[in-house]
């Protein structure tokens, strides 16, 4: 077992460098089959051919657009991101503040969320066909019916307009003291929970349903195991595998899929930094950015393989 | 509104009236709005007598003030050759001058400058105030003009307005205060064409403008393009009094809903682009005004003169008095339009000519000239689009007013995407959309001319270039006004573009925000709100 792991987490990130590079190659190839150039863009209403001409060749986006490739390519292998076309900065720099605001609210969530979701999935296995059980899943199946831009303005609409408890608006960089963020990351943080905790609940509640039906543990209930050792002690373990592959997905949502979030609170996380550099067809930027959800997807799903294994002795070889 | 007795009159009804106040309506004219809206004479004093007092307060110094618009993104620029819209326009005025700037009557003022002067319109001589310092410290010479109005030429510098540059030929200093343009062919205009955003004064050598550095009324405290900026009152400024706020912050909330609720929820004081859905909520929360500004931006209706059916002489003109004008502002535009006369220059410009009065909708006559080109009963295709303003909802009243005199018209409506690629200039009977500009010259060589680049019509006429060039070279504003008001006629009789109502900006405020007036170079008084407006405690 020792070796197991780390042989593992090599052999993922073998993988993860030919995903990242084909990612790249998939986005690159999709940014070029877009109509205009980020020249084109810059100059909008302004662009005569020659202004475009001009620019193009200042900017160096003249050279064949699989040279640009390459070159950012050969930048990244030596772990620089490049520039960016639109405003010339390091897109380091452009991605830095960004990325932090985008973790940051992903772990308030995540802390949150994570917890919530393992103990209602739980209960409501045990409590199967209560009340209990179907308040939980009329709940679940109503929030998850629900859009989120719908409940993020809702939430607005009551909290920030209405009562007024709450700012309307949250600038991740502005935190300065812990009441203040609870204050600021309030409605973005119930949203998310929203979207995100219904589909881990349901996950936890399948598995742990399955798991309870298997004969062992009838077996540990027929030898008098009290309910809670029954549940967390026998059943829980075998369970872990599928629950934490859910709550991988589930988070690796939070790393770049919450552009709805970000826009209606808007909060300066890196969804709404990638929809930017497409629409200014920002070539570095979008491959960043890019680059920067695939490993995030890439480490949570190895994280879930690595608990699934230590928690399940069967697993091991 | 209950000292008034009438009990459907909102917030944005007044602004309705301080906007028609603005654009010169006298206290009879007004009066007579009222009556027209059944409003009693006495009613309707008390009404006037509030929007008076909107137009005249006093500044009150220290704040913080908090500014919206509506779009932003990485591509933010501090670079005002390359600013591109609002959001850059307004932190752009903000931080840097230009040599003029307009008022709000459109007049031509100094700001850097102390004169602009010419003989000819051909060699222009700008003398530099004194005394004015950017934010490093440094001086204003003549050598910053210079090397500002240089980048322009610069190609890879990517400017806006690199076309319009493009007429001046020779930049150079004279003394340490004095510029001298000399230009291809003489340009009364220039002037005002230096009052447009994006010929402010930068530092010379400045290569990297994210700090800012100008000699505006702020100076810059950190600045992340796609996030937000913030500046602090400039005390060194050259004007006396400088900024009313002591802090300026500006971002942009894309979205429209988002925009309204942080202006209800108190986080900002002002929403830039309102649209005309949310003012309902707007006007049932008490602290919020509605500032309507009719620059001149418009949506207009154009019949190509060299393809069918607008080469048969009498359809454009009968297309002309299909438009039920009145209509279209109050339902449609849901009274945030003023009606219009059929050619580009809006009432916000001093060349405007208001003796050209407007087409009345008149079906039968509409109806005759049809006959008369031998179009009645045609099935004639109009291509509409959401990216046109309001094009659809005008076609669908286009439609409903053929259907009565035996005209079908055939809406195509296209989606947004790539319509002004695709459809605008090209379908023989289209809708487009005009920005306002600050110059009649600068709307009638993009839009008239024979050698117009969106000549929209295709409309060709002699006299009218002719007119057009002999205006840009006359220094006499009377004899340019004459001009003007000749070109306005023709492009109202001849050219095939119909535009029936010039559309108003709307910009909600926080009634706390004063001093808010308009502009005709755009929203947010000509995007340069942050130097005038104030807080009130």
């Amino acid at each position: 077992m020792n070796s197991q792991i780390p042989r593992l987490v090599l052999g993922r990130l073998g993988v993860a460098a030919i995903t990242l590079l084909i990612v790249s190659a998939v986005v690159f190839g999709a940014t070029q089959m877009l109509p205009g150039d980020v020249a084109e863009i810059l100059l909008g209403q302004a662009a005569t051919p020659e202004a475009v001409a001009g620019l193009r060749q200042a900017m160096h986006l003249d050279q064949p657009a699989l040279v640009q490739y390459a070159s950012w390519l050969w930048g990244l292998a030596q772990g620089d991101l490049g520039t960016s076309y639109a405003n010339s900065m390091p897109v380091a720099d452009l991605i830095g503040g960004r990325l932090l605001n985008t973790l940051r609210l992903g772990a308030v969530t995540a802390a949150l969320a994570v917890p919530l979701a393992l103990t209602l999935g739980i209960t409501s296995a045990m409590y199967r066909g209560t009340l209990y059980d179907r308040i939980v899943s009329t709940c679940i199946i109503g929030v998850i019916s629900v859009p989120e831009f719908m409940i993020a303005t809702l939430a607005v609409l009551i909290f920030a307009v209405w009562l007024k408890w709450l700012p309307a608006l949250s600038f991740g960089n502005d935190v300065q003291s812990i009441g203040e963020m609870l204050r600021i990351f309030a409605m973005p943080v119930i949203t998310l929970l929203c979207v995100i905790c219904a589909q881990m609940i349901r996950m936890t509640r399948a598995a742990m349903i399955s798991v309870l039906d298997s004969p062992y543990v009838e077996m540990a209930l027929l030898k008098g195991a009290s309910r809670p050792r029954m549940v967390l002690r026998h059943a829980l373990p075998n369970a872990v595998g599928p629950i934490v592959n859910a709550v991988a997905l589930s988070l690796s949502y939070l790393v770049g899929g919450v552009i709805i979030v970000e826009t209606v609170f808007n909060y300066p996380g890196i969804a709404r930094l990638m929809v930017d550099s497409v629409a200014t067809r920002d070539l570095p930027l979008i491959q960043s950015c890019a680059m920067i959800f695939c490993i995030g997807y890439l480490v949570l799903i190895t994280l879930a393989d690595v608990i699934a294994i230590l928690s399940n002795p069967r697993l091991r070889k | 509104m209950s000292n008034t007795g009438i009990t459907n009159w909102s917030r944005s009804d007044d602004a309705m009236v301080e906007d028609a106040m603005r654009r010169g309506a006298s206290r009879r004219d007004l009066l007579r709005m009222f009556m027209a809206g059944g409003i009693g004479l006495a009613v309707g004093g008390g009404i006037l007598g509030r929007a008076s007092a909107a137009l005249a307060a006093t500044p009150v110094r220290g704040g913080h003030l908090i500014g919206a618009s509506w779009s932003s993104s990485t591509a933010d620029t501090l670079d005002p050759a390359k600013a591109s819209q609002a959001t850059d326009y307004v932190r752009c005025c903000a931080l840097y001058n230009r040599l003029t700037f307009l008022n709000g009557k459109g007049e031509v003022q100094m700001e850097l400058a102390d004169s602009v002067e010419s003989s000819d319109a051909k060699v222009w001589t700008i003398k530099l105030k004194k005394g004015v310092t950017f934010h490093d410290g440094k001086t204003l010479t003549a050598d910053d003009v210079v090397y500002s109005l240089n980048r322009h030429l610069d190609e890879s510098v990517g400017s806006k307005v690199n076309a319009m540059a493009k007429q001046m030929t020779e930049i150079k200093a004279i003394d340490p205060t004095t510029v001298q343009i000399t230009l291809t062919a003489p340009n009364a205009d220039i002037p005002s064409i230096l009052a447009m955003h994006h010929f402010m004064i930068v530092a010379d050598g400045t290569t990297d403008f994210s700090k800012g550095n100008g000699t505006g009324s702020f100076a810059l405290e950190s600045f992340e393009p796609g996030v937000k900026s913030l500046m602090k009152r400039n005390e060194n400024y050259f004007k006396s009094g400088g900024a009313n706020v002591d802090s300026f912050e500006y971002f942009a909330i894309p979205d429209d809903t988002a925009r309204v609720n942080a202006l209800l929820s108190g986080d900002i004081h002002l929403a830039a682009s309102i649209k005309p859905q949310a003012l309902r909520l707007i006007e049932a929360a008490g602290n919020i005004d509605v500032v309507q500004n009719t620059a001149g931006n418009y949506t207009n209706f154009n019949m190509r003169l060299d393809m069918a059916p607008g080469d048969k002489a009498g359809f454009a003109e009968g297309m002309k008095y299909l438009f039920d004008r009145e209509l279209i502002t109050k339902s449609i535009a849901r009274g945030r339009a003023v009606i219009a006369n059929d050619q580009p220059i809006s009432p916000s410009n001093r060349f405007h000519n208001a003796e050209l009065k407007a087409r009345e909708f008149d079906p039968e006559r509409a109806k005759s000239l049809f006959e008369k080109a031998g179009l009645l009963g045609q099935n004639i295709p109009i291509v509409a689009s959401d990216a046109a303003t309001s094009s659809v909802e005008m076609a669908t009243l286009l439609q409903q007013a053929g259907s009565k005199i035996g005209m079908k018209f055939d809406i195509q409506r296209v989606p947004s995407d790539g319509y002004w690629s695709k459809y605008w200039l090209k379908s023989p009977v289209h809708f487009g959309n005009i920005n306002p500009r600050p110059t009649p010259d600068i709307l009638f060589s993009l839009l008239y001319t024979s050698d117009a680049p969106w000549n929209e019509s295709q409309f060709r006429s002699e006299r009218f270039d002719k007119l057009v060039h002999e205006a840009r070279g006359e220094l006499d504003d009377s004899k340019r006004k004459e001009i003007y008001d000749e070109c306005q006629v023709i492009v109202s009789n001849e050219a095939a573009t119909a535009i029936p109502v010039w559309l108003s900006d709307m910009e909600a405020k926080s009634n706390k925000l004063q001093g808010l007036e308009t502009n005709p170079l755009g929203g947010q008084m000509g995007y340069a709100m942050a130097e005038y407006v104030w807080l009130q405690a």
